[in-house]
């Protein structure tokens, strides 16, 4: 079996993003880029689907600019086999990434896409479950739990009240939660043959994708902020407050 | 404009988060209401009680019965014909359906919204939080997820909806449910609880998390959440997580207790009505969003809170 997983360059994740003072975005101009943290776990799980012996073959995509190499490379660093990228210096939507997806799978007949749940620069959590519904496929979202019983996987997923667990029919799309597993780091060596794994570069319109966006963004502004109240001394004055707000007797 | 509002419920009652849907849809025109479900009568009579609505279109199918999103999309696909707009809960399961029915009807997905800004225009949160995007679709048809903290809950009562039946589009065969391990608790639900009491990684573990935090929380009959350091640390399950990738808050006291303030926790509880703060760390980021802090050792300070409550 082989599996796809999608990757995508967002900010580093311990960058705090500053809006543009014009209100058209988030300044992106000399801040630390790194791979989406679910899909470094979503890379995470699939390589040890690959060791377990569930999968011959892990393949890395990304949708972006030519910069994502890096991202693609980090993947392949920590041990996909080979990867592709579909560039475009575009934003491009959820729904338009997922069609560029449908056309890759169709050529590569994977058994799973496992995808992070979300990027945490536009917060969409659209992609995998847009992509199951293109393809006709099952999807096991916000997975903590993986595994393949022969033509089928059980996913355990992170649902408001609690775990759910749902089995899905083989070839299926699974997206990542936070505590599916741990990712690895790549070692200095596996960096230097990564170099040397095969990249693909293609277009959007290799896959006949139009990528035009549906959404218009209007503005970027900053969240109202909030502004620190008072310290007090000690528990009977924070008593004494809580009483004054009614909520303790 | 029509607008078709997806219902989250548990085949007696609607959830809560649906209920902030409604009065987002409202902002948008007349709002008819979809129970899907196996057994769920109750709650599309439920739903036929809330403020405003006008139609409760109730589809009972076993396919229907886990909300399981390969059967549940296509059948709102089904219904979408006769309405502009169909919004979900950002809810885990409304996350789940919504852009499966986006794809299958070929349209972008709003994911989130804070606000109503026009017909087709809306902000959401980009950057967990960190900014406010305001976004106009050009899409015919719209679907959109709704924040369940930015909107008031419409009343569950003086509606006069009427219930009508509609046929199902079956199990599409694709996926089962298995189980669910769902955490029972005499506690009130995070997302709706009027108060909350947080714990962060400082509690050391989680027989230590359990000793001090649920006796305060009891006394103050408040809900119970953790930061993710705490969820991550294993001294509680992962539904108690607050923050941008856990739960997002906002109830009218949130407490929290040995909790730094990481960006991503902040995402998910700085619309609190009052923050109350307590740290050892005068300098943690959690006391510049907090209206009352208590700078001292919570070891010493949350049992004293509890006894004198």
């Amino acid at each position: 079996m082989k599996i796809l997983v999608p990757v995508k360059r967002v900010i580093d994740y311990n960058v705090k993003p500053r809006v543009k003072s014009d209100g058209t975005g988030v300044d992106l101009a000399n801040v630390k880029m790194s791979m989406n943290p679910f899909d470094e776990i979503a890379v995470e799980e699939a390589l040890r689907l690959k060791e377990a012996g569930k999968a011959e073959e892990v393949v890395a995509i990304s949708v972006g600019p030519a910069k994502a190499q890096e991202t693609l490379r980090t993947a392949l660093a920590m041990g996909a086999d080979r990867a592709i990228l579909v560039e475009t210096d575009a934003e491009v939507e959820p729904l338009a990434v997922a069609k560029i997806l449908k056309g890759i799978v169709a050529e590569e007949n994977p058994g799973l896409v496992i995808l992070g749940k979300q990027a945490i620069d536009d917060d969409s959590n659209q992609t995998g479950q847009m992509l199951a519904a293109l393809l006709g496929r099952p999807q096991g979202t916000f997975a903590s739990k993986v595994e393949i019983e022969g033509d089928s996987v059980s996913v355990t997923r992170e649902v408001d009240g609690g775990l759910e667990t749902v089995k899905l029919s083989l070839p299926a799309i699974v997206t990542t939660d936070l505590r599916l597993n741990e990712p690895r780091y790549a070692s200095l060596p596996n960096i230097m043959k990564a170099k040397k794994k095969p990249l693909d570069t293609k277009s959007p319109a290799d896959y006949g994708v139009d990528i035009a966006p549906r959404l218009k963004t209007l503005t970027v502004k900053e969240p109202p902020v909030r502004s620190a109240g008072i310290k007090v001394p000690d528990v009977d004055t924070l008593v004494n407050k809580l009483k004054d707000m009614g909520i303790a007797n | 404009m029509k607008t078709l509002v997806w219902v989250e419920h548990d085949n007696a009652s609607v959830k809560d988060a649906t209920l902030a849907v409604v009065t987002a849809a409202a902002k948008l025109g007349e709002v008819d209401l979809l129970v899907a479900g196996q057994g769920a009568q109750a709650a599309a009579d439920a739903a036929a009680q809330i403020a405003g609505v006008g139609k409760v279109l109730l589809a009972d199918d076993a396919a229907y019965a886990n909300a399981l999103a390969e059967n549940v999309a296509p059948l709102i696909v089904s219904l979408a014909d006769g309405y502009d707009a169909v919004l979900f809960p950002a809810t885990t399961t409304g996350k789940n359906v919504a852009p499966r029915v986006a794809a299958l009807l070929d349209v972008a997905q709003i994911s989130d919204i804070l606000s109503v800004e026009g017909p087709k225009t809306f902000t959401r949160p980009i950057y967990a939080g960190n900014a406010i995007a305001t976004v106009e679709s050009s899409d015919a048809k719209l679907v959109i997820t709704v924040r369940g903290t930015a909107f008031e809950k419409a009343a569950t009562s003086g509606g006069s909806g009427t219930v009508e039946a509609v046929s199902g589009t079956g199990d599409a065969g694709l996926s089962t449910f298995v189980s669910a391990e769902l955490a029972k608790s005499e506690r009130p639900e995070l997302t709706s609880a009027k108060i909350i009491v947080s714990g962060g990684r400082a509690l050391k573990d989680s027989e230590t998390f359990k000793a001090t935090i649920f006796p305060l929380a009891d006394k103050l009959h408040a809900a119970v959440g953790a930061s993710r350091a705490a969820v991550d640390a294993g001294y509680v399950p992962n539904d108690y997580q607050v923050g941008q990738t856990g739960k997002i808050v906002a109830p009218e006291v949130y407490i929290a207790v040995g909790i730094s303030g990481a960006i991503q926790h902040l995402a998910g509880m700085k619309d609190s009505k009052t923050i109350i703060a307590i740290n050892k760390d005068e300098d943690a980021p959690i006391f510049q969003v907090a209206d009352i802090g208590l700078v001292g050792d919570l070891f010493t300070v949350v049992p004293e809170l509890t006894a004198k409550l």
